[in-house]
């Protein structure tokens, strides 16, 4: 099977009409659907939160069939999935698109669970320690996007789980926790 | 032989002008003409007379020196079935110029006339006069071949591929090298002089047609202006109190008056609505006929475009608008032809055999689409042509046609525009990972 890296490409990857957007409307919606899933498969196994539409994506070329996505089929594919709810654009151009192959919701709960795990429901952490720290390493939020980190951790102050606040430094922001 | 009881009369005016039917045209016309028949003994004696090409008729008017007590008669260019070639032999050339046609008369031999049972005469058109026989020929050939009483008669006939022949007969100088006494004239001063004199009047006499064509030009007008004046009463008259049953016969809807003021170009009568004018009834059941074999050639659809072009070359006068093409098109719905028109998603517009099945093609696409090669690299318009024996438009016509109905899907790509067996219905999407293998998906589609 062809790879991306030690991504397993389905099969279909190889087949000329993916590449081209369908104007024929029961083609285009399954092509969609594949497409839509592809991406989320991808960006999950590589951890990738960000796609530029502008910049080159492997995933939306095969070589091996000289083919390529144009520019118009990736903007309908990702906002496809942004009208699912599964990204966002980043900007009003549609250059660059944010990719929740978990809904916040989904990350706020990992939050938790993480939290949980390590015992750390009373204590004090950096923003920055929670993607990076070594209690992080091996999870899933190991790495996560900050901006998607973010919005999760301004879903839980919401709900009363924690509260941010301002550190010594612009980017020193901390989370005391009260589970 | 009083001519009245076989060549049918012509009406003259005081001055003698012949009185023309409605769209007749004078085209040119030649003095000191003899009509003679050899096979036919009925034929009139029509000697010296002067001899008036129309659209629609041969004109002989006896000229008043003339002894003969003949009436004006005329041959109607309909009863004409072939004009002979001149012949170019030594004895015509001390011989007063002629040509010859073949006139249909009716089995009885009493008349002129194409029924049933009907028999050809020769006839023979002798110049004496001066005239400049070969542009009258030229024009004959022409007035004959674009057969403009067709227009005006409600039975169809289907006959508008005439020969195509080219315009003057021979090519002999005009003016002629002969005298009215058919003595050759070569020799001398005087017979340069009597050159330069035939020059003149020859040009004399194409003044004369000219200012015949204008003539012909202003009674058109006269006829639009007196048109233009009804529609003009009747729009005034609008609702008045004659809203009887005849009065809707005659005038009809405001999209009739519509209709009327598109037609006003073409010299037709509209009649009902329903049934559209008369000259697009004609057109329509020519072209049908016209079409037939073109559609053979082509495999069975056209571009309505190259039906234009080819249509209006055959033509070679009269030619037909673009206008006038799709209204006859629209109108074989109403007749039972065996072609129809269809419009294409993308708007191209083809002419097509009503046997003509779009199953049988997409069939037929399927089989090429799933060869091995092409389940790889797909096909293009132009393979599709090939084996389809159509042109690469319509052929595109039909993938693109497959393609909407879910047959087939695109690939276009730097290689080009190419259409693939559309696979997309096979993929399982919960399958991502499962392998999947073309071949028995498509082998799963036919």
């Amino acid at each position: 099977m062809q790879k991306l890296g030690d991504f397993k490409l389905p099969h279909f990857f190889n087949y000329p009409p993916y590449f081209t957007l369908q104007p024929v409307r029961d083609t285009r919606e399954k092509q969609v659907q594949l497409w839509k899933e592809l991406i989320l498969d991808y960006c999950r196994t590589q951890k990738i939160f960000v796609i530029g539409l502008e910049e080159e994506f492997p995933l939306f070329s095969n070589p091996v069939i000289e083919r390529t996505l144009s520019h118009e089929a990736r903007e309908a594919f990702l906002s496809a999935l942004v009208s699912e709810g599964r990204a966002e654009w980043l900007d009003k151009g549609h250059r660059k698109c944010l990719i929740l192959w978990h809904r916040i919701q989904e990350w706020a709960d990992i939050i938790l669970n993480f939290v949980k795990d390590n015992g750390l429901e009373d204590s004090v952490m950096t923003v920055e320690e929670i993607r990076s720290g070594t209690e992080s390493r091996g999870t899933e939020l190991s790495g996560i996007d900050r901006t998607i980190l973010m919005r999760a951790l301004k879903l839980l102050e919401q709900k009363g789980k924690l509260a941010i606040f301002k550190g010594t430094s612009a980017d020193d922001e901390g989370v005391k926790f009260s589970i | 032989m009083a001519a009245g009881k076989f060549l049918p009369p012509v009406e003259l005016t005081t001055s003698g002008r012949p009185v023309l039917l409605p769209n007749e045209i004078e085209c040119s016309l030649l003095s000191s003409v003899d009509l003679e028949s050899d096979e036919l003994p009925a034929f009139p004696l029509l000697k010296s007379g002067l001899l008036i090409l129309t659209t629609h008729r041969l004109i002989w008017i006896p000229e008043s020196s003339s002894t003969t007590t003949t009436a004006a008669s005329a041959i109607p260019l309909s009863a004409i079935t072939h004009i002979f070639s001149p012949k170019k032999s030594l004895r015509s050339m001390f011989a007063s110029p002629r040509f010859r046609f073949q006139l249909s008369v009716s089995s009885d031999g009493r008349g002129v006339g194409s029924g049933p049972g009907s028999r050809s005469v020769v006839v023979t058109v002798v110049v004496r006069g001066k005239g400049d026989s070969d542009a009258f020929y030229g024009k004959f050939w022409e007035s004959w071949r674009a057969r403009v009483w067709e227009s005006d008669v409600v039975v169809s006939s289907s006959s508008s591929n005439s020969q195509l022949v080219s315009g003057s007969g021979s090519g002999s100088d005009s003016g002629g090298l002969y005298t009215s006494q058919g003595t050759l004239r070569m020799a001398g001063v005087s017979g340069i002089l009597r050159k330069e004199q035939e020059m003149w009047e020859s040009t004399d006499k194409s003044l004369q047609d000219a200012f015949q064509d204008l003539n012909a030009l202003m009674s058109k007008a006269k006829e639009m202006v007196v048109l233009a004046e009804k529609m003009r009463l009747k729009l005034l008259s609008g609702t008045n109190s004659q809203t009887g049953a005849t009065a809707d016969e005659e005038m009809g809807s405001k999209q009739e008056m519509q209709d009327w003021l598109l037609s006003v170009g073409i010299a037709s009568p509209v009649t009902k609505e329903t049934a559209g004018a008369l000259y697009h009834q004609q057109l329509s059941r020519q072209l049908a006929d016209f079409v037939r074999i073109p559609l053979e050639k082509a495999g069975g659809v056209i571009n309505l475009i190259d039906v234009y072009c080819v249509f209006n070359r055959a033509r070679g006068t009269e030619l037909i608008s673009p206008e006038d093409l799709l209204q006859a098109c629209s109108l074989w719905e109403k007749f039972d032809v065996p072609v129809m028109l269809r419009k294409f998603d993308s708007g191209v517009m083809v002419i097509q055999n009503k046997s003509h099945s779009d199953e049988e093609v997409f069939a037929r696409i399927k089989t090429l689409v799933t060869k091995p090669d092409t389940l790889r690299s797909g096909i293009s318009a132009s393979d599709a042509a090939m084996t389809l024996g159509i042109a690469p438009a319509m052929a595109k016509e039909h993938l693109l046609t497959a393609e909407s109905k879910g047959i087939l899907c695109r690939d276009i790509s730097p290689d080009g525009f190419r259409f693939f067996i559309n696979l997309f219905p096979e993929i399982d999407p919960n399958g991502v990972y499962s392998v999947l293998d073309i071949k028995t998906a498509s082998l799963k589609a036919h």
